[in-house]
Parts: structure tokens; sequence; C-alpha cells
């Protein structure tokens, strides 16, 4: 015969009308077997009866108590059996007890243990279960928490979330990924960052846990060899990753691609843009005048991101154009400077639209100037109807800005229009494009009223500097 | 009241090293120039070698695939097998 000790253990609150019913159950247990009761709200209820009291919810925490009464049967310090709600045959079979409350229903659901009320849960969780975490704790005494992140260098520029075990915990809720997975080495540190990482990252910058597989994404993309995190962190340039979401996704997290797009005011824009700098800033160790060494910059690289416009929109997606399946859930990074409007209220074909648009990108960073930056044709939606009602489709209009922008030698040589710079050598004769084969990216978004369109410039492309990357985004 | 809050950073710490001894002479050392492909920089590592030369130097030349990345391992390797010293070149 075993000698280890069985007992039992019973789990109930006052407030649950099935807890008020089993009382008489649980003094008939009591008179014949080790019974311990552990009581959540009341540490009175049942009376008479000594119940421990888990108002704090550690037992019901740690025991994974979902439903009050529960009845659980512990040989030493295992359970071997458990009794939910209430149920006669299986609290006589749980508690070796036969006849057990004959005067009650055969049987009666319980109620939901606090335990797991959402508002305690997350909380309990980082109380009593965060031992899924790695990353240092820091602790705050008599500092204050917003100041206390300023001094540590952690901000940039703007109050922080403070990244506590609860919202943390929380914020992991948003991924499948282990939390100590790695993303991504991110530079220029060249560190290695966890998913727990990236989320610290993302409280901090205020994101909620259903924005972090778009904070994930958008760090793989930009540690990749492709988009070259490192160059576009260090150059004298204004650029900064600029984030276009695609697919599904953007609506379930209720992200903008409508007015004011790259304007303030929605919550998933704006943090999911800035968790990734502040990635790179406490993770990679990038800060403007250490290794960030831009003459400007320029605002979006607090954040920039944006989701496209795919319902309203005569193109197929971005993503899908770039070779993702369509309804693709993708996120593409672009190294851009700040967004620059195109006004044309007066054009109502597409060829005169085109032309508009390609005397504008014409610009990006000098007229003179061919073959080193990409750029951002973001397109309003009065502009897009324009190319919908004429039936031009993405392809269409890129084919036609590349021919458009066919730019005569003369006009580029260094010293040509009393301007020294341009491009060096004897171009008489010659036509240079302005865009590589693949240097346009066409979106759409924007929304009301407004015959307008945003270029937004790129920086050095292709091998010497970026290419943009697009990322499925992963749940 | 005690608050913890996690640790945003990678939680490294850059580890120190002494500089090398500083050259006591240039003659019969080999100096490396390392071009990272800016505009110019040829001209201005064309001077230099120039110079080191005239001092007794022999000059190795390299490059860097493109400025905006770090340089391979591979070729900071071989700089390090092969030179003495070595400059690198900003230029524009």
């Amino acid at each position: 015969m075993s000698d280890v000790q069985t007992r039992l253990v019973a789990v109930v609150k006052r407030d649950c009308p099935t807890c008020a019913m089993v009382v008489p159950v649980l003094r008939q247990i009591a008179g014949s077997q080790p019974l311990t009761i552990y009581t959540q709200d009341d540490p009175d209820f049942p009376p008479e009866m000594g119940p421990v009291d888990d108002s704090g919810l550690e037992f019901s925490w740690k025991n994974k108590i979902e439903t009050v009464p529960t009845l659980v049967r512990l040989e030493g310090s295992r359970e071997t059996d458990r009794a939910i709600g209430w149920h006669r045959g299986e609290w006589e079979s749980v508690s070796g007890v036969a006849g057990l409350g004959s005067e009650l229903p055969e049987m009666r659901p319980g109620c939901g243990s606090m335990s797991v009320e959402p508002q305690r849960a997350s909380a309990l969780r980082a109380q009593f279960g965060s031992d899924i975490l790695g990353a240092r704790r820091v602790e705050l005494d008599a500092e204050d928490d917003f100041e206390a992140m300023w001094d540590r260098g952690w901000s940039d520029g703007l109050p922080l979330v403070p990244p506590t075990e609860q919202r943390v915990l929380d914020m992991l809720d948003g991924t499948r990924r282990r939390p100590d997975e790695i993303v991504a080495v991110v530079p220029p540190a060249l560190a290695e960052c966890s998913v727990e990482k990236v989320a610290i990252n993302a409280v901090m910058a205020g994101c909620k846990p259903e924005y972090l597989p778009v904070v994930l994404a958008a760090v793989e993309a930009a540690c990749t060899d492709a988009f070259n995190m490192h160059g576009l962190l260090c150059t004298t340039m204004p650029a900064g990753p600029v984030l276009i979401v695609n697919g599904p996704i953007r609506r379930r997290i209720g992200m903008s691609s409508g007015i004011n797009v790259f304007g303030q005011g929605n919550r998933a824009n704006l943090t999911i843009g800035r968790a990734l700098q502040l990635v790179v800033r406490n993770v990679g160790g990038g800060k403007p005048g250490e290794i960030d060494r831009a003459t400007h910059g320029n605002p979006g690289k607090l954040s920039f991101c944006f989701a496209e416009d795919e319902e309203g929109s005569p193109f197929e997606p971005l993503a899908t154009s770039r070779g993702l399946p369509p309804l693709s859930d993708a996120i593409t990074l672009f190294p851009g400077e700040g967004p620059r409007c195109v006004v044309d209220q007066i054009s109502r074909d597409p060829e005169s639209l085109a032309r508009s648009f390609a005397v504008n990108l014409r610009t990006v960073h000098h007229p003179k100037l061919v073959l080193v930056f990409d750029a951002i044709l973001a397109i309003g939606p009065e502009h897009a109807r324009i190319f919908r009602e004429a039936g031009w489709d993405r392809a269409r209009l890129t084919e036609r800005l590349h021919e458009l922008l066919q730019i005569p030698g003369e006009e580029l040589m260094r010293g040509a229009d009393g301007i020294a710079e341009g491009v060096p050598g004897d171009l008489a004769g010659a036509r240079l494009p302005k865009f590589g084969a693949n240097g346009i990216l066409i979106v759409h978004c924007g929304g009301g009223a407004g015959l307008f369109s945003t270029i937004i410039g790129g920086w050095a492309g292709g091998d010497i500097g970026s290419r943009p990357v697009t990322q499925p985004i992963e749940p | 009241m005690k608050r913890y809050i996690l640790d945003p950073t990678n939680e490294t710490t850059p580890s120190r090293r002494a500089r090398l001894e500083r050259l006591e002479t240039l003659s019969g050392v080999t100096v490396g120039l390392l071009d990272i492909s800016k505009p110019r920089g040829d001209l201005f590592l064309d001077r230099l070698q120039e110079r080191l030369e005239e001092k007794g130097a022999s000059v190795r030349r390299y490059r860097k695939p493109t400025f905006t990345k770090p340089a391979p391992v591979d070729l900071r390797q071989q700089v390090a097998v092969e030179c003495g010293a070595v400059i690198e070149a900003l230029a524009d």
C-alpha cells in the first residue's frame, strides 16, 4: 500500500451560487477526508470550515483553476484528478466518498474563477508566472518612471510607456513566436534581438499586442543585407525606414490608409514605425549624433508607417506587385525621406497626370542626378480615379513614367543650367533614366477630397545602398 | 514603492581594448589604404600613397564594395594579416 498522502482541495468563492450550493457536500467530504478549501473572495466562506484565504489568487493561478467550485485530488504534491463545477458522479469519483449531496441536482455548472477574469489574469501572470521572460529587470524606486527611462537613454525624445512585466507578457500574446526566438541581428551593434526585446520596445512605443507581428516583420526586413539598416542609419542624408503594410491585417489592427495617412491620429501607424526605430536605438545602439549622422534627418524617423488602401485602389496591392500572393499580410520597407505633395487639379486624363508625376519625380534629391535614388509615388484616391476610369493598371503607369523620365544628357551634365552639380562626363546625345528598372514604387493611399499625390524620395538605391524589402507578416 | 521594468537594450557591455603602440617609423612598414568607395576617395589616397612611399613605406590598396556597409570580414582579415598600419579614407 502506498504511503503517499492523499488529500483533497476545493476552490470556491462566495459569489458563486454553485459554490454556495455545494457547502453541505464540502462538510460531508471533510467528515471523512482531509480537505483544504481555498476561497477567492470571502475568507469566511464557507463558514466554520477554516478556509484558506486565496484572495491574492496565487493558489488559483498556479493550479490553473478556471471554474469554481473545483475539487482536486492530490497524491503528495501531484494532482491525480479534478472535478469542475458540480457533478455528483465526478465529485464522488474524485473524493472517493459515495452518496454526496443526495438532495442536490445531479449537476450544475460552476462560475468563472476570479483568477481568469481578463482584468486580473495578466497581472497574475506577471506576478506569478513570468518565468518565460529573460530580460534584465530594472528596479525603480524613488525615480519617476518616465524620467527614469529618459535618463537611461531609451527614449526617442517622446515619453515611453513603461515596459512592465505585465505589459510585456500581454504584448507577447500578440504572436505565436517564442519570446527567446532570435528575430534579427540589429545594427550597428550587430546584437541578436529576441522576440521579447522587440516586445519590450513595442510596449515602450505604445503598441497594442495585435501590432506585434507587424513590428517583428519590420525588424526582420530592416535587418536584411538588402535593406541595409546599418547604412541607412549612418547616412548623412535624411532618409529612414518607411513602412507600408498590405493585407487583411491592416483592417484587423485598425491601421489608417485614408485621410491624413502620413499624419497624426492613428495609433497603429504611429507606434509600429516607432517600435522599429526604438529597436534600432535600444537593441542596435543606433543613436543620432553617434552612429546616426543625418545632417537634417526628417520627422518620419520617429515613425513613418502606413497602410495601402487596397480596397479603393485601381492597382494590385504593392506587396502583390512585389511577388507575394494576393491577400498576403506583408510589410514593405523603403528607405525614404519625408513626403512631398504633387498638386495637379487640372489633369483629367492619365497621360497628362503621368506627365505631372514625371516632372515632379525628376526632382527627387536633384533634377540633375539620376540612377541613384528610388522613390515612392503615393497616389491619392482622386488621382487614382483618373487611372481607373482610363483602364491604366500599375504596370502601364509605371512603364509610362519610366518613358517620361528618360532625360537628355545635356540637361544632366555638370555645369548645365549654370549648376555645377550633375552627372560627370560628356553626355551629349545620350538619354539617361532618372530611376532604375524597379525604382518607382506606386502605392494607393490617402482619403477624402484632393487632387493630390505624394512623392517620398529614396536613399542610395541598389547594391551600393538599400533595396526595398517586402516581408510576409507571420502570426 | 519598488517597481520593475524590463531592459529594452541588448544588455551587452562594449569590451575595451588598448590601442596598439604607435609605429616608430614607416620605413619598411606595409601600410594599407582602404578606399570606402566614396567619390574621389581615390584622389586622396593616391596622394597619401605618394607621401608614404617617400617615407619608405610600402603601400597596399584595398576597397570596400560600398561605403554604406561595414567592410566584409574577409577584407578586414586580409588587411590585418597583410599590413602593419591602415588608413581608411572618407571622402566626397
